[in-house]
């Protein structure tokens, strides 16, 4: 307790604690949308792609690497949302492709323009998160505050729309939702999240974010609010007591914050199992 | 008037023809049933009139007929079988299409979806899982929704397959009563049983699709030899 309370003396654990919350909260949102649109390849894919972003922003130098991370990682949303639905090109293999000739292209840019000296533990902590979150400057954690924000008021706003578009695309076409429309924004909010993900867990564990709450609160609640809001409260309090863990015992965060989304998606499978 | 009418309709996809110039006109208070063989393109042809795709020829003309005012019932999806959401929350999502701008559902809205539970005897099942529900009670629970999307036609597509003949018979009776109050009914089904009971029009898809009206039809030929082979078939 006493090393908890001296931790968060420091600014920058505060920011990372309140940066964590922030995007746990809203990586669970859309979560069960994407699990039962059968989407969640989407975020998968996008994860890498933001990864490539990543590493060419590094090699350009640039000071704020959100500017080049952001757009390239919604037009990849967009991208791939098309190859989804277009059954003539298979879907998941172009998927595969891209996400994993970005990572490749990644990885290769920086090693080849890398001056870094320790290229293995910058790549690593791309890709798992570990110390990034704990560099966060002030203007990263007021744009993921304000990123934030927009996400969750773009989803309490068309959340209706959202639940009829996820329970039966169809039929709600049919009665005259734009639903390629809203396909278009989930795509777009994921891919907003992905990119705030990637500082908290890196780019390999985003997907974890997303889908375990939704699933873990899937096994226990019977409707589409109750579930959305479940899944919410889990994914913060796996954040937060991931992120406690590994200040007190040194693991690295993003890694400790997943095992928290796992140990809890065993208890609520029990929990489930015992309600029927 | 007729509130929905095909003019030489083509329908297929890009490198199959599945039928040509087929025209009809439904009108208000009609109870068509379509029916054919599987892969006849019963469901293509559903969906073109829904405006959810369009013809390769000919063209769907609806006067006066909103979107809002039809409710479609599609078959099932493997996604609803496992989907968290309650009985409530689906009626209400019949809604969706007048939603327009505003981002919730209004007061009368609420009211409307809950008597449509009532007419459908699922308003205990209210806050039950969909995914814990029988057949029989989630094809009520879709027929809800779909009565709070329509106020003029019904478009259902297989809404009995897979349930048993008690419960059919239940739903083929509170689909009647909907089309006695004045709603246009069109339904695709295998059911020539129940065609021959409730349709009043009967629209036969096959390589020369035919509408006529359900007397015409049975003493035509080609409605004896279907309902030949469909009871044998079932026998």
């Amino acid at each position: 307790m006493q090393i908890l309370i001296e931790y968060m003396s420091y600014p920058f654990v505060r920011y990372a604690v309140i940066v964590g919350v922030l995007i746990a909260f809203c990586s669970s949102l859309l979560g069960v949308t994407l699990v039962l649109k059968r989407m969640s390849y989407i975020g998968d894919g996008l994860s890498h792609v933001a990864f490539g972003a990543l590493a060419v922003a590094s090699v350009l130098k640039l000071s704020n690497n959100m500017l080049i991370i952001l757009p390239v990682t919604v037009l990849a949303a967009v991208i791939l949302l098309a190859f989804g639905k277009n059954a003539a090109i298979k879907g998941d293999a172009a998927i595969a492709m891209l996400s994993v000739g970005a990572l490749a292209f990644g990885y290769l840019l920086l090693n080849v323009f890398s001056s870094s000296a320790n290229l293995a533990g910058d790549v690593c902590s791309t890709l798992f998160g570990s110390t990034s979150i704990l560099t966060l400057k002030r203007s990263e954690v007021i744009l993921c505050l304000i990123l934030s924000i927009i996400v969750v008021c773009v989803f309490v706003l068309f959340y209706n729309k959202i639940f009829a578009v996820t329970f039966d695309e169809t039929f709600a076409k049919a009665s005259g939702v734009r639903t390629g429309l809203y396909n278009l924004l989930i795509a777009v909010i994921i891919a907003v999240i992905i990119v705030l993900a990637m500082n908290l867990v890196g780019s390999l564990l985003i997907s974890a974010l997303v889908i375990f709450p939704a699933m873990a609160s899937m096994r226990v609640f019977k409707s589409f609010k109750a579930v959305t809001v479940s899944s919410a409260v889990f994914s913060v309090f796996c954040a937060l007591a991931g992120m406690i863990i590994s200040m007190m015992t040194g693991t690295p965060v993003g890694a400790t914050i997943v095992a928290c989304d796992a140990v809890m998606f065993g208890v609520f499978c029990v929990i489930g199992a015992v309600r029927q | 008037m007729s509130l929905i009418s095909a003019k030489d309709l083509t329908i297929g996809f890009s490198d199959l023809v599945l039928y040509r110039d087929l025209s009809f006109e439904i009108n208000e208070g009609d109870y068509v049933f379509v029916i054919g063989e599987n892969g006849t393109g019963k469901t293509t042809l559903m969906r073109t009139l829904l405006g959810l795709r369009k013809p390769l020829k000919g063209e769907v003309v609806t006067d006066g007929l909103k979107l809002s005012e039809i409710g479609y019932l599609p078959q099932q999806t493997i996604v609803q079988r496992d989907f968290p959401a309650s009985v409530k929350e689906i009626v209400l999502s019949g809604f969706v299409g007048r939603l327009g701008i505003n981002p919730f559902y209004s007061a009368a809205q609420k009211k409307k979806a809950l008597d449509a539970m009532k007419r459908f005897g699922v308003e205990n099942l209210a806050s039950r899982c969909y995914r814990e529900l029988s057949g029989g009670q989630q094809q009520r629970v879709l027929l809800a929704r779909t009565l709070c999307a329509a106020t003029k036609v019904l478009l259902m597509d297989e809404p009995v397959a897979g349930l048993d003949p008690f419960v059919t018979e239940e739903f083929y009776g509170l689909v009647e009563k909907l089309n006695r109050e004045g709603m246009t009914i069109i339904m695709i089904s295998h059911d020539i049983a129940a065609a021959k009971k409730y349709a009043s029009h009967i629209l036969h898809i096959k390589n020369d699709p035919s509408f006529t009206e359900k007397k015409e039809y049975f003493a035509s030929g080609k409605g004896n030899e279907f309902s030949i082979v469909r009871e044998k078939g079932e026998a």
